[in-house]
């Protein structure tokens, strides 16, 4: 591609997803997705610069207190307090350092600080759930914050979503951008749960469950879940145009 | 590639106290300094059955009146727009609705040696969304569309699903149907 001063741009696509790797936009047991998938094909589109370039967030507005979930009202909030840490990579295995985290969760009685919350259970007024952080230069996150509870939905009778953090992430570009939820092992929900159960592949699903580690548990204080999160990583080798 | 990407899961219809709160809720792509044409756009959303989604969530990314993006990978980055962030992201209300106040971006290089026409990149979060969907906003009307290299990409009768257009009150306006007779073109980027 020629730039009008003469330079040229080269322009590195991105990996394209793996089959099963993401959850197909319609999964009818979901039932929301039935009236709000699309039904024609997606339109495949070669990666430009407005696909391979995106938001990069600075930082400076971040506060102390943002990363920790049970530090940011006068009182503690009630539930087991928790470690979650892990990093960002790329799926060439590279750190994807200094890009926003957002995370949001209901507290430990399965309860949003949103209006549109009607489960009957209590709001916690030292809690509301919500966090920020920036990866550091190696791709690495941490966030304090308390065991989220299950909480029910009306999806089919009976539905109970499993104990879920929500979790926000840009990368480098905005084909990068990931919104996904994390679990903790052993729910005995996942089987009934819908939303992770679209996605296809097994393996796929389990890297959306968090794994217990003691190494980041502190002492008489809240235990340590490990959460790694891959985003699309450039090929391997750049070329100049596309396709 | 050699490790596996972590999946999608929805935004859920919960998350404005985090997503959309306060400075989080960005409308300002582009401030009063920016150079360029002003673009007051009303973006609405709605499912296969008419209904507008009044918990969705809208992010642009876009390049400056000049056609360049604010990011490393842009070889013209440096000498971007500092008064257009690119960025913008709102919730929508009731009505489906959000707005965004932005310039009409310029032209960005495409493959070969080709130019884009003006384009907001879009993405659509919501409940019932498992992962977001990609589409672009284009200007009715504009010159460049007719050799747009990603609008060539598009069955003829369905490009104007991708075009705003100019109401009689100023406003620039881009409806995106989930699905139906004028569902939008989502993109697989």
């Amino acid at each position: 591609m020629q730039l009008k001063n003469g330079s040229k741009a080269v322009i590195t696509p991105y990996h394209r997803p793996q089959p099963g790797s993401q959850p197909d936009s319609l999964y009818e047991p979901y039932k929301s997705t039935i009236r709000r998938a699309p039904s024609q094909p997606l339109v495949f589109l070669p990666h430009t610069l407005s696909e391979i370039t995106g938001p990069l967030y600075a930082g400076s507005e971040l506060a102390e207190t943002d990363n920790d979930l049970t530090r940011q009202h006068p009182g503690e909030p009630l539930g087991e307090r928790i470690i979650v840490s892990g990093r960002v990579l790329d799926d060439n295995g590279r750190p994807v350092p200094h890009t926003l985290i957002e995370i949001w969760q209901a507290n430990a009685a399965g309860r949003y600080a949103h209006a549109g919350d009607q489960h009957p259970a209590p709001l916690d007024p030292n809690f509301t759930g919500a966090g920020r952080t920036l990866t550091d230069e190696n791709g690495a996150y941490q966030f304090v914050t308390i065991k989220p509870g299950a909480y029910p939905w009306l999806n089919h009778y009976n539905a109970w979503r499993p104990a879920h953090i929500h979790l926000s992430i840009f990368g480098r570009a905005f084909i990068t951008r990931l919104v996904t939820q994390m679990y903790f092992p052993g729910d005995p929900l996942f089987a009934l749960d819908p939303i992770f159960q679209s996605i296809p592949d097994e393996k796929a699903r389990q890297r959306l469950v968090s794994r217990f580690d003691l190494e980041t548990t502190r002492p008489q204080w809240g235990l340590g879940y490990k959460f790694d999160i891959v985003l699309r990583g450039p090929q391997a080798t750049p070329f100049e145009g596309i396709a | 590639m050699n490790i596996s990407l972590t999946p999608s899961q929805t935004v859920g219809p919960f998350f404005n106290f985090c997503l959309t709160a306060g400075k989080n809720c960005v409308s300002t792509i582009a401030g009063p300094e920016a150079k360029g044409e002003r673009v007051h756009l009303t973006c609405r959303v709605f499912d296969g059955d008419g209904l507008p989604l009044d918990d969705a969530m809208i992010e642009i990314w876009q390049a400056d009146a000049a056609g360049k993006y604010k990011h490393p990978d842009d070889p013209r980055a440096g000498t971007a727009d500092p008064a257009c962030s690119g960025f913008g992201r709102m919730g929508t209300r009731r009505d489906g609705s959000c707005e965004f106040e932005t310039i009409k971006p310029g032209r960005v290089p495409g493959p070969h040696n080709s130019l884009q026409a003006p384009h907001l990149n879009l993405a659509v979060f919501g409940r019932g969304l498992l992962k977001q969907l990609y589409t672009r906003v284009y200007f009715f009307g504009d010159a460049g569309n007719q050799e747009d290299p990603v609008l060539n990409l598009v069955p003829k009768n369905r490009r104007e699903t991708l075009m705003a257009l100019l109401s009689s009150d100023g406003r620039w306006r881009f409806d995106i149907h989930l699905q139906g007779e004028t569902e939008t073109v989502f993109f697989d980027v």
